[in-house]
């Protein structure tokens, strides 16, 4: 593990009185893609924009490679942002964009030029040079802003929701390019976004946010096999979430029956949260199911079938590739390492 | 439907009032009633070409242009003031600039009479600091002050306006790419609210070379500028074709000086009045 090139440290911050940010802690590693994923309004930007220098926190330090950053301003940082609106600069065209942050640095002309030619290649837009922004498409304006921030040779690369205006096709091509580009540089990227399929996909690291704390830390693998409470297991994917309670090490009763299960740890009788996945609930003939139930609606989502199930008073989101018609009876089975047990989060 | 009949009482007003006017002054500019009848003739420019009316005009331009000078000079930075985060939650300050608009353009210029004249608030003030002050009413500065004073608002209006406009990202995406505060205002917010300053000239600089009022009144009675020489020729001398051709020329030279401006403005975006 290499030590982390940025460090916050009990860092909080508010906006007219309400709290964007309370007491984050979150330390980021050399080069990995870590991503701060949650709903509109969890602080996920905000925390960008803080690494980036146009905030101050209220409160908590800033670290960057061991020194303390808090009251550098942006323009001394050692790290480049992608804005959600690219915020390309209007009255320039596509070279004198990317070329901004170097005629800063006063570099020679030729050595400009042939690093804008490098970065157009690496973002596919030879050709572009002399265009002006405003007749490119988003997507096109997109690897223009990336090549801006990029070109500047940063230790770190903040990307604020980079994709979020572009249409799923584009998208998706984006996000293998994005991850090219941060395998073939090397660098840290510090990724904001409020889609988790996005965030799975592309990083190293996730960090799943909501009203201004951290809820949870750990790989994609991680966040989406064990998610640490209800929220973060119903943000990342599709989830069944019912109350529950444990018997004993290894036993836990919902939907009116008892369940073997593989977590520990808890109280006896202590209530919980029990997270299934709606691809880990299989549909067997009635008579040989751990719960009986009636299909009440199916939709087909090309891969697989979406089907509700009303049983022991629940309706249960079951993804299969088999298709049970509606008001059949069905039976549903639940592997015991498919079953999650979560603390309860305090009510909201 | 069609709804361009809503805009017919606009046009019978600019045909009363703008194009008949012009029309009139026109005529007016380009003959000469004699006992054969009505005449074309150029005459009436040619007269202009006397060195005692270029002197009055030269004056007005060199007058209008230092009053626009002085205007952007003092305007840019409180139209900077006025957008950014601190202030554009209150408009305290805005509407600071504003009120004074709201008083008659006459009542100002005569409060401007009396704090100037001998006696006055602003003179008493000076003789009490000891700075020298023989003659503060009826010069040229003071017909600067009283134009700046009533024009500033028209400067820093559209300057104003265009800088709220503008995408704080960009400014942000400058400072982001190791640009401080003065690079940033080079490179990024005054290339970028050109239109805004660019209508800000036009706004003070065509009625500040057209005024007669200011003139008259902190200017004195014997002060002229092109826009009394013009009052003159109307109201008291009664030449209403010379007054005309005067007139013509001034419009002339402002659609010009305009229609440069608007050459150096093309390619950027809309913000200008008109």
């Amino acid at each position: 593990m290499s030590e982390p090139i940025i460090r916050l440290v009990n860092i909080s911050k508010d906006y007219d009185g309400t709290e964007a940010l309370k007491n984050i802690n979150l330390y980021i590693r050399k080069n990995e893609f870590l991503t701060l994923l949650g709903p509109s309004g969890c602080g996920k930007t905000t925390t960008l924009r803080i690494i980036a220098g146009f905030e101050q926190p209220d409160s908590g330090e800033v670290y960057f490679e061991g020194k303390n950053i808090t009251n550098l301003p942006p323009y001394k940082r050692k790290v480049n942002t992608v804005f959600q609106r690219y915020a390309l600069f209007p009255h320039m065209n596509v070279a004198e964009n990317i070329a901004f942050g170097l005629k800063i640095k006063k570099m020679d002309k030729k050595t400009i030029d042939r690093k804008v030619a490098e970065m157009l290649e690496l973002v596919n837009l030879k050709g572009f040079e002399k265009r002006y922004v405003d007749s490119l498409s988003g997507g096109q304006q997109q690897r223009v802003a990336i090549a801006r921030a990029l070109v500047n040779e940063p230790e770190v690369l903040l990307l604020d929701e980079p994709l979020g205006a572009l249409d799923l096709k584009l998208r998706k091509g984006m996000q293998i390019e994005l991850k090219k580009i941060h395998k073939y540089l090397g660098i840290t990227f510090v990724y904001v976004t409020h889609d988790q399929e996005e965030a799975l996909t592309m990083s190293d690291t996730i960090v799943v946010m909501k009203d201004g704390t951290i809820q949870q830390i750990g790989t994609p693998e991680m966040i989406y096999n064990e998610p640490k409470n209800s929220f973060v297991a119903d943000f990342i994917g599709e989830s069944n979430i019912v109350p529950g309670r444990m018997i004993k090490d290894s036993l836990v009763y919902f939907a009116e029956r008892e369940f073997k299960c593989v977590d520990s740890g808890f109280n006896h009788n202590e209530e919980v949260d029990v997270v299934v996945r709606p691809e880990d609930i299989k549909l067997v003939p009635e008579d040989q199911g751990m719960l009986q139930g009636r299909v009440e609606s199916v939709t087909f989502k090309g891969v697989h079938y979406e089907m509700m199930v009303r049983s022991a008073g629940y309706e249960w989101m079951i993804h299969s590739t088999v298709m049970e018609p509606v008001g059949s009876r069905v039976g549903l089975s639940i592997m015991p390492n498919d079953i999650h047990i979560m603390k309860k989060v305090s009510t909201e | 439907m069609k709804r361009t009949w809503y805009s017919y009482p606009y046009i019978v007003w600019m045909a009363i009032f703008i194009v008949v006017p012009f029309l009139l002054l026109l005529f007016y500019s380009f003959t000469v009633s004699t006992d054969e009848g009505i005449k074309f003739t150029l005459d009436h420019i040619k007269r202009l070409w006397d060195p005692i009316y270029l002197m009055v005009l030269l004056r007005s331009i060199n007058l209008a242009i230092i009053c626009t000078v002085i205007c952007l000079v003092i305007g840019y930075p409180v139209g900077l003031i006025l957008a950014s985060k601190e202030y554009s939650s209150k408009k305290v300050l805005a509407l600071l600039f504003v009120i004074p608009m709201w008083i008659n353009f006459l009542l100002r210029t005569y409060a401007w009479m009396t704090l100037l004249e001998k006696g006055g608030l602003v003179y008493t003030i000076l003789e009490f600091l000891h700075i020298p002050n023989s003659q503060l009413l009826y010069t040229d500065q003071a017909v600067v002050l009283g134009m700046v004073y009533n024009f500033l608002p028209f400067m820093v209006l559209p300057i104003y306006s265009v800088l709220t406009k503008l995408d704080k990202s960009i400014v942000e995406a400058a400072e982001d790419l190791g640009a401080n505060y003065i690079t940033v205002l080079r490179r990024v917010i005054i290339p970028l609210s050109l239109p805004g300053v660019i209508s800000g000239i036009t706004m003070v600089f065509m009625p500040a070379v057209t005024t007669f009022i200011i003139s008259r009144l902190l200017g004195g009675g014997h002060y002229i500028l092109v826009g009394n020489l013009i009052e003159q020729q109307f109201m008291v001398v009664g030449d209403w074709n010379f007054g005309s051709a005067i007139s013509f020329v001034l419009m002339v030279i402002i659609l010009i000086s305009m229609g440069v401006l608007r050459k150096y403005d093309e390619g950027h975006e809309g913000g200008a009045i008109w």
